[in-house]
This record gives structure tokens, C-alpha cells and sequence, in this order.
């Protein structure tokens, strides 16, 4: 194989790459909100679930999600899983994410000042025009930091698809070394996730820096 | 009557703090609450303004009342809908400033009255400018908080509250967050505002404002009113020992 059809092959991996980490932020970013909300629901029971959701994400293998994810319908319900697998990879990323996304919600709105929340009722604002106007800007301004975090890890984490033998720029790079004896897929990889991290930092320092003008 | 509270009851726990409080406002009075720490003075303004909710007694403004306790029930307060009308009628300002520091200034004072009032935006803006000009703050329309010393984000606040035309304002403790220096500039604002008939009602530490700039002067201790009366009465001619002793320590 030559060094060119290596890299197209593997370019349309980090395509495939590209596409769960696109998908998992569109999905995880507003869910996390929603299980963030549950977790500080009133409601025992949602609070409760939310609550063991988050416990159990948090204390396994992102990898063991993505295969329970994967055969779990087969093997619990014995629905067939033909044609579920990208699915399930998106499900499994998604879920996990939001998790975490969640609970840095948490602990950007729990960091609030209360008077914020004291002058916007005095002033007359409804709980949503507070929510979305005063607090929700500046809980942005706290957890982006933690949030660059997130996503980053994010960008490496897809490699994980290679669990249920998507292919992706990871598994390529892998089955390309084996069938090739070459090391040079591995270094293909590695400057692709790094150009990946590269433009994603670029693009956050630009979020924070436009939420700079105050303090 | 503006505002009219009647037998006021707010327990924090199985603290008692406010016990059997009432408190008359009309039209045009600025009434001072002083007394220490711990009196009791912030929460009744808290529960005037809706930010506590009372155990017993009733409140009303304008003579609609929005809250009242049933003989050995539980207090009741008003819908919603009725709720946030009423909240229109006055304004509070904070000890600590609470501006919204995302905001610019200007943006910090017309946001409410635009988006909460739903008033026309190129009106609400001149009348902003209007407001900045008097806090003498025209200059930082276009500044943020951070960028203000504290005399300044209190006079921002002040012209915040006031965009909204409230029929009342109350100051809770509103200069003791800051230097001797920038208290003066504040007082001056509100002093001001007495001087148009502005009705206020002000939680504060400073006797001798309170004695020049208000009509009423109240001494609350241990969760009671102790005494009320003019600033004469109250500062020259207290009748009762403990607001004699109270006053003592600030002369």
C-alpha cells in the first residue's frame, strides 16, 4: 500500500472520527442540561435516578457502555441489532458525555451568586428570562475551562468506537500496521488526533476570549 | 397607603425573628429602620419584598393585598399573575449591588424594563440616559461593573431600580458595603431622591443620615419595634432604655 492510499483510506477514517465527535457533542451538550435539571429536581424520584444515571456513567468503562449499548438488546430483549451499530456508538458517547456535561452544569450554576437570582426576581424577571438571560451567560463564563476539558478528551475518546469494530481513524490505523508491518499508520493517527485537539483549543481560546470583556 | 404590613410574623427554623410586626408607608414618606445586626430590619424588607415569605400577618400595596394568614392557617399568598404585577410597585437595592456583570451599564438599567415591562427600547434608553446623568454616571453608560468603584455600581443600581418606575424603593443597608468616602455619593443620590418625594423605606447603619433625610425613623431590636417616631423624637428624645443604649454607642 502506498503512502498516499494510506492516507486516504485513513482521512476517511478521521472523517468517520469527525462525525461521532460532531454527533456526540450535538446530543450530550443539551442533555446533559436536561440531566443536570432532573439531578436538581425537586422530585425525589427524578433527583434519585438522575442521580444513579450519573453514579453508575461515571463508575464504568466507556468501553463497557459502548458493548452493553451494542448487544444489550439482543442479549435482554433478543430485538435484532442489524444495522444498530452506529447507533449504538452515538447512543453510548452521548449518554456517557452528558453525564459529566451534567454535572459541570452543576457546579457552574450551584456556583452562582445567590443575589443574581434575587435581583432578577425583585426586577421582575420570569424563572426562564432569569435563567436564560442572567444566570446561563455567566455559568458559560465559569465551566468553559472544564468544558474545553470535556472535549478534548472527547476528540481521543471516539477511538473507543473501535470496540464494536466501527472504522474509524483508530481501528484503520490498527488493521493498516497489521496487514502493512508498519508503523507508520500509528504516526498518521496520533498527527491526526493532535491536529483535531489543535483546532478544537483554537476554537475554545476563542469562545473564552469573546467572554473576556468581563470579569 | 403604599405599602401596609400588618402583624408580621417570620420564624428561620424554630427562630423566631420578626415577631408581630407592622409597618404603615404612605405616599411620599421615607422611613428609616435602624437597630444592630440581627434585629430583624433586613428580613422585614426581605419579606416586603417577596425575597421571604412570612409565617403570619399580611402585606399589601396600594391597598390590594397579596398575602394574609387565615385564623390558624397557614399564609397565603397571592397568584402569580397578581404577584408580578404587584412586584412592579417597588424596587429594592441591595447592600452587595447585585448588577448583572455580564451587562453593560446601560444594558444593566434597560433590560428589565424592556424585556420585563415590554416598553418601547429607544424610549427606555433616553430615560436610562436620563437616570445616568442624575447618578452622575452618563459618562459609563458603556462600562461593566468590574470596571465601577463600589459607589458607582451602587448608584447603577439605584438607576436600575428606578428605570422600572417603582411607586416604592427600598434600600437594604445600601452604602455598608462600602468606603466612608463613596457612602457620601450614594447618600447624596438618595438624599436626592427624598428631595423629589421619591417614598422610601431604608435599612441603615448611618444615624445621621437617617436623621436628616427621613420623615419616620423606626428602632427595631430582638425582632421588634421598639420605637418609631419622627427623627427628633427617635434621635433627641429616645423613651425607651434600649433605644437610648443603642444610640449611645454611635455617638
Amino acid at each position: 500500500m502506498s503512502f498516499t492510499t494510506m492516507l486516504a483510506t485513513m482521512s476517511v477514517g478521521m472523517l468517520r472520527t469527525v462525525g461521532i465527535f460532531l454527533l456526540t457533542l450535538l446530543g450530550s451538550l443539551p442533555l446533559g442540561m436536561i440531566i443536570m435539571f432532573g439531578r436538581k429536581s425537586r422530585l425525589t424520584i427524578v433527583s434519585g435516578a438522575m442521580k444513579i444515571l450519573i453514579s453508575v456513567i461515571r463508575g464504568t468503562p466507556l468501553m463497557l457502555q459502548l458493548l452493553v449499548w451494542y448487544f444489550g438488546p439482543y442479549y435482554l430483549f433478543g430485538w435484532s441489532i442489524k444495522g444498530y451499530r452506529y447507533t449504538a456508538i452515538i447512543i453510548g458517547f452521548v449518554v456517557n458525555y452528558a453525564c459529566y456535561f451534567a454535572e459541570i452544569y452543576r457546579g457552574g450554576i450551584e456556583a452562582m451568586d445567590k443575589g443574581q437570582y434575587e435581583a432578577a426576581e425583585i426586577l421582575g424577571y420570569t424563572k426562564s428570562q432569569t435563567f436564560f438571560r442572567i444566570i446561563l451567560p455567566q455559568v458559560i463564563k465559569t465551566i468553559l475551562p472544564s468544558v474545553t476539558n470535556e472535549v478534548i478528551t472527547l476528540v481521543k475518546d471516539t477511538s473507543l468506537a473501535f470496540t464494536l469494530a466501527y472504522q474509524e481513524v483508530f481501528s484503520l490505523a490498527k488493521q493498516i500496521s497489521a496487514s502493512e508491518t508498519s508503523f507508520t499508520p500509528f504516526v498518521v493517527a496520533g498527527v491526526f488526533y493532535f491536529a483535531a485537539n489543535y483546532v478544537v483549543a483554537f476554537i475554545m481560546d476563542r469562545i473564552e476570549k469573546s467572554m473576556g470583556y468581563y470579569s | 397607603m403604599i405599602l401596609e404590613m400588618k402583624n408580621i410574623v417570620k420564624h428561620f427554623e424554630d427562630c423566631k425573628v420578626l415577631h408581630d410586626i407592622s409597618l404603615g408607608v404612605d405616599s411620599g414618606e421615607v422611613v428609616s429602620i435602624i437597630g444592630r445586626s440581627g434585629s430583624g430590619k433586613s428580613t422585614l424588607l426581605r419579606c416586603a419584598t417577596f425575597l421571604e415569605k412570612i409565617d403570619g400577618g399580611s402585606i399589601a400595596y396600594k391597598g390590594d393585598t397579596v398575602a394574609h394568614t387565615p385564623e390558624g392557617a397557614k399564609t397565603v399568598y397571592a397568584g402569580k399573575k397578581e404577584m408580578a404585577r404587584v412586584r412592579n410597585c417597588f424596587g429594592l437595592v441591595f447592600q452587595n449591588f447585585n448588577l448583572f456583570p455580564h451587562y453593560s451599564v446601560l444594558k444593566n438599567i434597560m433590560d428589565a424594563p424592556v424585556n420585563v415591562q415590554k416598553r418601547d427600547p429607544a424610549s427606555v434608553e433616553a430615560e436610562a440616559m436620563k437616570l445616568l446623568d442624575k447618578m452622575g454616571l452618563a459618562d459609563k453608560a458603556s462600562a461593566y461593573p468590574f470596571q465601577l468603584s463600589g459607589g458607582q455600581k451602587q448608584r447603577v443600581a439605584i438607576a436600575r431600580a428606578l428605570a422600572l418606575n417603582p411607586d416604592i424603593l427600598f434600600f437594604d443597608e445600601p452604602t455598608s458595603a462600602l468606603d466612608p468616602e463613596l457612602t457620601q455619593e450614594v447618600l447624596k443620590i438618595i438624599r436626592q431622591l427624598a428631595d423629589e418625594k421619591m417614598t422610601m423605606v431604608i435599612v441603615t447603619h448611618e444615624m445621621n443620615f437617617a436623621k436628616a433625610v427621613s420623615n419616620r425613623v423606626i428602632f427595631m431590636d430582638g425582632g421588634y419595634i421598639v420605637e418609631e417616631g419622627t427623627p427628633a423624637e427617635v434621635f433627641d428624645d429616645p423613651k425607651q432604655e434600649r433605644t437610648k443604649r443603642f444610640l449611645q454607642n454611635y455617638d
